[in-house]
């Protein structure tokens, strides 16, 4: 694998990636290489480090061993391409600012130390708060919102942010049916335009329609690829190990849908 | 040359307040004219009070005893043994509201209140570093002390399992600890005694010193020009700082170099507050302007007003008292505007809150004898607008006087009124209207309750008693729509429409009265 020479480096490749949290080992000898323009749903029992690995991915916890590289450079030098939707619980609802104080912080990262948003920044802010439908409420102080749309407050600041490749840490948790479908949209248009989106995603029945590829986590990478090809029982059952209750919820979900 | 010292100061002194004022003003530009509405007054008044000319003016008259008085000789400027208490008390408010803005949404007070003890230490050694209270010399031994306990916190921390609390808890008391045997033995020296030291531990604004003012005004400008340049870092590395890492800024420095202002604050602020009770200059003003708004710069200036308030406060009761210690008295200022928020807050104030309930609980008491009225009318069958306060205690199962106590409270709201004896109801148009509305709302919630959700007709009847004052017009009309307009409810009645809502009083029969109402 060439470094620099690639004309058309992928959004993302981790090598022999092993994070642990308090000692104890949470992801070991990840491999991974993301081909652009996809949409990726990260699947796996709890405990699998799904949110770990996109964190890793970002830089934002040490590694025990091996790098991650963004569009072929390391990821401290190519965060501007990169985007991060948070789960909605890692943040202080009730912190004194609005909607769109929130949204304009996508911004902040080109705008680099010390410079304030403009007026570009803000048509930006408002443009992507129109997209999730929350234009509306710009002015609201975040914690007057429900969870879908704080969720899609989220949303709108990563829209803000401009990246070409995003991590979204359970995007769909506590949003209601409608919700969930306009975000499914809206991360499906952000494919369109070349983006390349990894979700961590909770719910095994719907990442079936959702993605384009399933990336099936549990310690270690189970396996990836289009979801036609790896959402099978065999590959579920060692991504889940003995966890019956979910095996036999999705059994039933490859049972009623044979072909996708 | 002390004249042309103390118009120097009189001359600096009001307008170095107005920049400070100016400077906290100029990073909310979308906010100025909120602001102006606020600050300027408090400017006003300060500077009204600089250029009154006041008899107080016989320096160091001490026979002054007139509050107002006192308050002149002290606001003014004009007395050079308040002249730097107050001016440094007015600095230290700024620079710790500003700084506690940030420490009370980063869920830092008890940090705070850790660095201001494990300064104490540090304090000492400045002293002992010449035998007297030099300010940088204070300043430095206090700043590397802070420093040394933050630290300190981090490493046991980052090489133990004890959480934050714990490690704060542990760093706060042991250095206190060392600080209070080394300010007792200072004052056991030869030269110990007359030093102020034990100063430090309550705080005596009547201590500070022109170096002391000048430090402060140094420290509360960067905390100005640093908070305004990097507003936008501090707020994304305050609300979310792995987002702020993804980002692409230095979290952990701009996390550090906030400490470091903090530190130096808290240092400054020590002469004036007291080691024991600084901590509460961070958090109060800071926590009271929480409670009044919700944005984040508008709470930085509230802060920075309400440490200013409490700062001039707490400096004048301290004088005015005969020199009590500072700190108590300017922790007192902040939480007597804290209780203010606290109970008046518009959003979040108990009494605004307590006052909504009340109108809400009296509504409710309105809507119901309404309800009442509209019963005892449909009972005979409209025909007759009148009910009187007799019928409707005997329906309402109540005494007479309850029940002419309710009319009254329609009377007062125009809801009703009442015949020249008192005996007999009318409701006026607006009453009418509201009872077929209660009504309304109470059987189409019955019939939705029974018809869609299946409950038996004889549960619905407690729901519908609440539901019926807080159902909108936009739920009303889409009820209707889903029960398909339905006239009767689960028991048999007629439900009003919109149509009796606007006919007024005697619905049914009152077109069939013969000349009832109508021109001949």
């Amino acid at each position: 694998m060439s470094d620099t020479s690639d004309p058309n480096p992928p959004p993302l490749e981790i090598h022999d990636l092993t994070v642990s949290y308090h000692k104890k080992p949470v992801l070991w000898g990840v491999d991974l290489e993301v081909p652009a323009g996809k949409l990726i749903g990260i699947v796996g029992p709890n405990g699998a480090g799904k949110s770990t690995l996109i964190k890793a991915a970002m830089g934002l916890m040490p590694l025990n061993s091996g790098w991650v590289k963004v569009f072929g450079e390391p990821v401290k030098k190519n965060l501007r391409r990169v985007g991060y939707v948070p789960q909605r619980e890692s943040v202080d609802w009730d912190f004194p600012v609005s909607v769109m104080d929130v949204v304009l912080m996508g911004r902040y990262g080109r705008l680099g130390l010390m410079r304030r948003p403009t007026r570009e920044d803000k048509d930006k802010a408002r443009e992507c708060l129109e997209k999730v439908k929350l234009l509306p409420y710009a002015n609201r102080q975040i914690s007057n919102l429900s969870g879908g749309q704080q969720q899609r407050v989220f949303l709108a600041r990563a829209l803000a942010q401009e990246s070409d490749l995003y991590f979204m840490d359970e995007p769909f948790a506590g949003v209601d049916a409608a919700t969930e479908a306009s975000i499914i949209e809206l991360l499906h248009e952000l494919k369109e335009m070349g983006k390349t989106l990894m979700v961590v995603h909770h719910d095994l029945p719907t990442a079936r329609s959702y993605f384009d590829m399933l990336l099936m986590l549990n310690m270690r990478v189970v396996a990836f690829g289009e979801t036609s090809k790896v959402f099978t029982n065999e590959l579920l059952q060692k991504t889940y190990g003995g966890r019956l209750t979910i095996l036999s919820e999705v059994a039933d979900a490859v049972r009623q849908a044979p072909s996708v | 040359m002390y004249e042309r010292v103390s118009k120097l100061l009189e001359l600096g002194g009001p307008a170095g307040i107005h920049l400070s004022v100016h400077g906290t003003m100029s990073f909310c530009r979308q906010n100025r004219g909120w602001t102006w509405r606020r600050i300027l007054p408090l400017t006003a008044i300060l500077y009204l009070l600089s250029v009154f000319p006041a008899e107080a003016a016989r320096i160091g008259d001490l026979s002054e005893t007139s509050f107002w008085g006192q308050a002149t000789r002290f606001f003014t400027f004009q007395d050079p043994a308040v002249r730097y208490a107050l001016l440094g008390s007015m600095l230290l408010g700024i620079s710790c509201g500003l700084l506690g803005g940030f420490i009370v949404v980063r869920k830092m007070a008890l940090f705070g209140d850790a660095l201001s003890h494990a300064v104490l230490p540090g304090v000492a050694f400045g002293f002992l570093w010449n035998m007297s209270k030099d300010p940088v010399a204070i300043f430095v031994g206090a700043t590397v002390a802070g420093l040394l306990g933050t630290g300190a916190v981090h490493l046991i921390r980052s090489t133990t399992r004890l959480k934050e609390d714990t490690a704060l808890g542990l760093v706060l008391a042991s250095f206190f600890a060392v600080g209070i045997c080394l300010v007792t033995m200072i004052q056991r020296l030869p030269a110990g005694n007359k030093s102020g030291i034990d100063k430090f531990m309550f705080g005596q604004a009547a201590a500070i010193g022109s170096g002391d003012v000048k430090l402060m005004a140094v420290v509360t400008a960067l905390a100005l020009v640093v908070i305004v340049l990097f507003y936008k870092e501090f707020l994304v590395t305050s609300f979310d700082p792995q987002f702020a890492r993804v980002s692409g800024f230095p979290v952990q420095v701009i996390h550090y170099s906030l400490m470091l202002l903090l530190a130096f604050a808290v240092v400054t602020a020590l002469q004036a507050v007291g080691v024991v009770l600084v901590s509460a200059m961070l958090i109060i003003p800071a926590a009271a302007a929480y409670l009044l708004t919700d944005r984040m710069d508008r709470m930085l200036m509230l802060s920075a007003a309400f440490g200013l308030f409490a700062g001039a406060v707490g400096s004048f009761f301290s004088f005015l008292g005969n020199n009590l210690p500072t700190g108590p008295c300017m922790v007192l200022g902040a939480t007597f505007v804290f209780l203010g928020a606290f109970l008046f807050g518009p959003q979040h104030g108990v009494a605004c809150r307590w006052w909504k309930q009340r109108s809400r609980s009296g509504r409710v008491r309105r809507e119901n004898t309404l309800k009442a009225v509209f019963h005892v009318m449909e009972q005979r069958e409209f025909t007759d607008e009148k009910v009187s306060l007799l019928e409707l205690a005997e329906h309402r199962r109540e005494t007479l006087e309850e029940a002419t106590e309710q009319c009254a409270a329609l009377v007062a709201n125009g809801l009703a009124t009442l015949s020249e004896p008192g005996e007999l109801v009318f409701l006026t148009p607006e009453g009418w209207a509201r009872a077929c509305e209660i009504v309304r709302n109470h059987r189409l919630w019955e019939l939705y309750l029974t018809n869609e959700a299946n409950i038996a007709a004889d549960h619905v009847h407690e729901d519908a008693e609440k539901i019926e004052h807080v159902l909108g017009e936009e739920v009303v009309r889409q009820l209707e729509r889903r029960l398909e307009f339905a006239r009767k409810d689960p028991h048999g009645k007629a439900i009003p429409g919109l149509a009796d809502i606007s006919r007024g009083t005697g619905f049914h029969t009152r077109e069939d009265l013969v000349g009832y109402g109508k021109p001949l």
